[in-house]
């Protein structure tokens, strides 16, 4: 487990370092000259190339990037002009707000979808699985930042339960009760496609376990129903939907930028889409840098899981 | 009924169409999408307010108001109207978006496949790595790059989509590539180029769309959501997105200038992705038909046949009459059981014979309810043990007799053992199922089933996963499983088919000695007469669903007396006799949906005549302790003589 456990790490580097150089190249394609951009359309030429000489942006391209990947090693990702902080600062702070958002999401959908699935692939073609399967094609058919604001409406303006945004009450909060009140909304929403997304994979994977004749053993064995389902068809669907539990913290992550938008959650989402409007590229390309890593981190976890439960994956 | 049934019933392949119609969900998203696209499409026809012009004196009105169906938004603009022009924007970006990724990513994904080698390697990793991305951050970034504006987002939500559709791609140009009309195409002396767009893409085509069906929602939802951050569309310039993200700021004095865009998005993409879901089923219809439906806990008992019961108690362990089981595919009805009769003596072995398919297998499953509902089902007969009729009994009766009473030992156990759980846990569940022992105890006897079925180091194979043991050794634990609690009846399903010969010899061995040393009665289910001759007391042979022939196995290995018998047991190789011809049995098995009238084996009978086409033919006595299902059975006349 342990070799295989580091081979897996191992197996992220080259991964981390493409995402470096696909992030180092959309940034290097920008049109335009930057010198002229920060100096503005009356620079004279002599200042052009002073700063461009300070960027380093009259090195050939490969020596840029290796210059910008000491530096991000280093923890350098640069400084924000809109902000007046070092990047790296910025990004670590949002970043914190959302892991707890997406985190949440990604409990919730994989409770929900993993119980969903399983639900509806015992009662197919039941009742049960048709309340599922529409909420299910409803659930992924709905736009979340839409979704958002119509659980805004309903619960923050019309019954008033929970606070419209933001993460912690102005004034007076700032405990994790307060923390979990702002948190439901829009936890709840980011989760809603991955959790149909999860649902419906995993009522495949359970009416294709429940045919196999290691259920039809269990089964010839005695063992209840409720055991031949939870645990023997349970566990073996389980190792095909991990993957795909992995794939939605991608979605989870991304959708972020959407709901911190509607919710006014203070995280990187957020955070990139004032930083794209202000083009305030450094904080865009540390915001995009740690979220696609993070996601990288994700799938190596779900593999990780996925590895823990199938013995057949041991070699 | 529904379209489909009647064009299958007139015997003619339903249309792609006439199926996608007739399943109701997909049948109503095309409906709703077809509305939507041609309010969209028609917008510029339509009698509606100019989208643009403002009115500040007419600012939010609420919907319903007199002149605005859905009301104003915050500069006075007709909502209706920006909806339908909002509309015609977001589905014309959607496409659009869609026919960038297809055409970029079907090219990239048809050279890689087509070429292969580095090239393929090189593309591929280049493909991933755009994946390694949480999807809607890769498009941030390139909006970043490129700026904001409705054209920008559509090239970012392109290219985020480019990889879904190069290795869809990819995987089926690959099986195409070297498929014998591109490499005859090669040979004539084409070029690539116009042997991939030529040969390889008029083939590829059909994924292609399926791939554009299932992305464009995603695609109109993205470039929304794009508009939503402000990143797309540009005022004046608005589609729905951009209309909710404006909207946003009255949520709460005025909702539906917000909800009213939202709702159309939703609209739109639930058509979309309802059609596509009718697309996938149409085109993958194993997912309609029961072959991918949940098997019940019992086989559903349906019986239009009730044997009486006996008044007297059958001394047998087990008395199965007339059992009938079918399997309903469709309209088809499959009698896989035909009307079965035989009893299981205590401590006796029982074989019953048959080619694949003749109904062996799910007579043993029908006696337990293990046969999959649906498709199956059990039509008639009585399971009688202990003076109790099985087919009658309830669930919770069923699983205390399941490796209770009967335990079942099955073919591959490859695929019969739980490959996630160890041996020994299996084993230990087994026996937990019907005794109240604790984990450990369990565990404890569970080692020492495995050491009774001969596996060395049981203490530490229990241990094992079933992949790590070798077929042999599985088979072994299947049936140290079904040895667990002391099994009257013992159901060999094929037990040793999966193995090769040393080990099948092995396993008869082991089988035979438990058998004889627990006193259970065996009922061993194979093909193979040389199986049978080794283990069983009595035989019967099955085919087409019902016993033809029955009757101690010496007697009938020494004189066949059905033409069936005869042919299956020249199949069995004698070792020492090179001159015997193996000789398989010409033909086929009947198709259990469509049975002949008379005798099932009368068309591969080389003895057959006329008056064998005709009527039900009985199993009649033969000899004392025998019985056959054949007009003149062979060896008849010396068999009148002794």
């Amino acid at each position: 487990m342990l070799a295989y456990f580091l081979k897996r790490i191992a197996m992220a580097v080259p991964v981390l370092w493409g995402l470096t150089v696909i992030v180092f190249l959309i940034m290097a394609l920008i049109p335009g000259d930057p010198a002229t951009a920060i100096l503005g359309a009356y620079a004279t030429p002599e200042n052009v190339e002073r700063l461009n000489r300070q960027l380093g942006l009259d090195r050939t391209l490969p020596e840029q990037y290796l210059i910008w990947l000491a530096n991000l090693l280093q923890g350098d990702f640069g400084r924000s002009y809109s902000l007046n902080r070092p990047v790296i600062d910025e990004v670590l702070e949002r970043f914190n707000a959302t892991l707890i958002l997406a985190g949440a999401a990604l409990l919730l959908c994989t409770v929900f979808g993993l119980l969903a699935g399983i639900v509806s692939a015992v009662r197919q073609f039941g009742w049960t699985d048709r309340i599922v399967t529409f909420f299910v094609l409803i659930g992924i058919s709905m736009p979340s930042f839409w979704l958002g604001l119509l659980l805004i409406l309903v619960f923050a303006v019309n019954l008033r339960l929970l606070p419209p945004s933001g993460m912690y009450a102005v004034y007076g909060g700032g405990d994790l009760a307060d923390l979990l009140r702002h948190l439901v909304l829009p936890a709840v929403t980011l989760a809603v496609v991955a959790t149909g997304v999860i649902a419906r994979l995993t009522r495949a994977a359970m009416l294709e376990v429940l045919r196999q004749d290691y259920i039809r053993t269990a089964r010839a064995k005695g063992l209840s129903e409720r055991r031949v389902i939870y645990r023997h068809a349970f566990k073996a669907a389980l190792v095909s939907v991990i993957p795909v539990i992995g794939i939605q913290a991608g979605f989870v992550l991304g959708g972020a930028v959407y709901i911190e938008t509607v919710f006014q959650w203070p995280g990187i989402g957020r955070m990139l889409v004032q930083a794209i409007s202000t083009r305030d590229l450094l904080l865009v390309q540390g915001g995009v840098l740690v979220v696609a890593a993070s996601y990288v981190l994700f799938n190596l976890l779900a593999d990780l899981a996925q590895h823990a439960l199938d013995p057949r994956l041991k070699t | 009924m529904s379209a489909a049934a009647q064009a299958r019933a007139a015997g003619g392949r339903p249309g792609f169409l006439t199926l996608l119609v007739a399943n109701r969900l997909a049948a109503f998203g095309l409906a709703l999408l077809a509305l939507l696209a041609l309010a969209a499409l028609l917008a510029p026809l339509l009698p509606l307010a100019p989208p643009d012009i403002t009115d500040p004196a007419r600012r939010l009105l609420p919907p319903l108001s007199k002149g605005h169906l859905l009301g104003t938004d915050q500069l006075g603009r007709d909502l209706l109207s920006r909806l339908l022009w909002g509309t015609r924007v977001s589905i014309a970006v959607g496409l659009s978006a869609t026919l960038v990724a297809a055409v970029a990513g079907s090219a990239i994904g048809l050279v890689a496949g087509y070429a292969g080698g580095r090239t393929d390697n090189v593309m591929m990793r280049g493909i991933d790595m755009l994946m390694a991305f949480p999807y809607i951050l890769l498009a941030l970034a390139i909006v970043a790059v490129l700026g904001p504006g409705l054209m920008n987002a559509l090239y970012a939500i392109a290219i985020v989509n480019i990889p879904f559709f190069a290795r869809n791609i990819r995987g089926v140009t690959i099986s195409l590539a070297h498929r014998e009309f591109v490499d005859a195409a090669r040979l004539s002396g084409k070029g690539h180029l116009r042997i991939l767009l030529s040969e390889v893409l008029p083939n590829v085509l059909p994924v292609i769309v399926i791939t554009m069906s299932t992305t464009v929602g995603w695609m109109i939802l993205e470039t929304a959501g794009l508009s939503f951050l402000g990143l797309g569309a540009q005022p004046p310039q608005a589609d729905l997105g951009s209309m909710l993200g404006e909207g946003r700021k009255l949520l709460f004095n005025a909702p539906h200038v917000s909800i009213i865009p939202g709702l159309m998005i939703f609209a739109l993409v639930m058509s979309i992705n309802l059609v596509g879901d009718g697309v996938r089923d149409v085109l993958d219809p194993r997912l309609k038909s029961g072959a991918l439906s949940r098997p019940s806990a019992a086989t559903a008992v349906e019986r239009t046949h009730v044997p009486a019961m006996p008044q007297a108690p059958s001394p047998a362990a087990l008395d199965v009459r007339d059992l009938r089981t079918e399997f309903h595919v469709g309209r088809e009805v499959y009698k896989a059981v035909g009307g079965v009769s035989f009893a299981l003596r205590r401590h006796e072995c029982l074989g019953l014979v048959g080619e694949s398919g003749s109904g062996k297998s799910v007579t043993a499953m029908s006696l337990l309810g293990l046969v999959p509902t649906p498709p199956g089902r059990i039509a008639g007969g009585r399971v009688l043990y202990r003076g109790r009729d099985l087919l009658e009994a309830s669930q919770a009766e069923l699983r205390t007799l399941r490796g209770g009473a009967f335990a079942y030992v099955f073919q591959d156990p490859l695929s019969t053992l739980h490959p996630l759980f160890t041996v020994g846990d299996q084993v230990a569940e087994a026996i937990r199922a019907h005794q109240p022992l604790a984990f450990r105890a369990a565990w404890k006897r569970a080692v020492e089933l495995l050491e009774l079925v001969r596996i060395p180091n049981a203490a530490e194979r229990a241990n094992a996963y079933p992949h790590q043991l070798s077929g042999g050794m599985r088979q072994r634990v299947s049936i140290a499983m079904a040895l667990a609690n002391d099994a009257e009846i013992l159901v060999a399903d094929e037990p040793t088919t999966a193995l090769d010969v040393t080990v099948q010899a092995q396993i008869l061995k082991l089988m035979g000695a438990l058998q004889e040393e627990k006193g259970s009665a065996l009922l061993f289910i194979t093909h193979d007469f040389g199986v049978v001759s080794e283990i069983s007391d009595r035989v019967a042979v099955m085919y087409a669903g019902r016993i033809v022939e029955t009757g101690p196995t010496d007697e009938v290995l020494a004189a066949p007396a059905h033409p069936y018998t005869r042919k299956l047991i020249d199949c069995v190789p004698v070792l020492g006799r090179p001159e015997r011809r193996l000789d398989a049995i010409a033909g086929l098995p009947p198709a259990v949906n469509r049975l002949p009238e008379g005798c099932a084996f009368a068309p591969r009978c080389p003895h057959a005549e006329a008056r064998c086409r005709q009527g039900d033919i009985a199993l009649e006595g033969f000899g004392p302790a025998r019985a056959v299902r054949c007009i003149k059975p062979l060896g008849a006349r010396k068999a009148e003589v002794s």
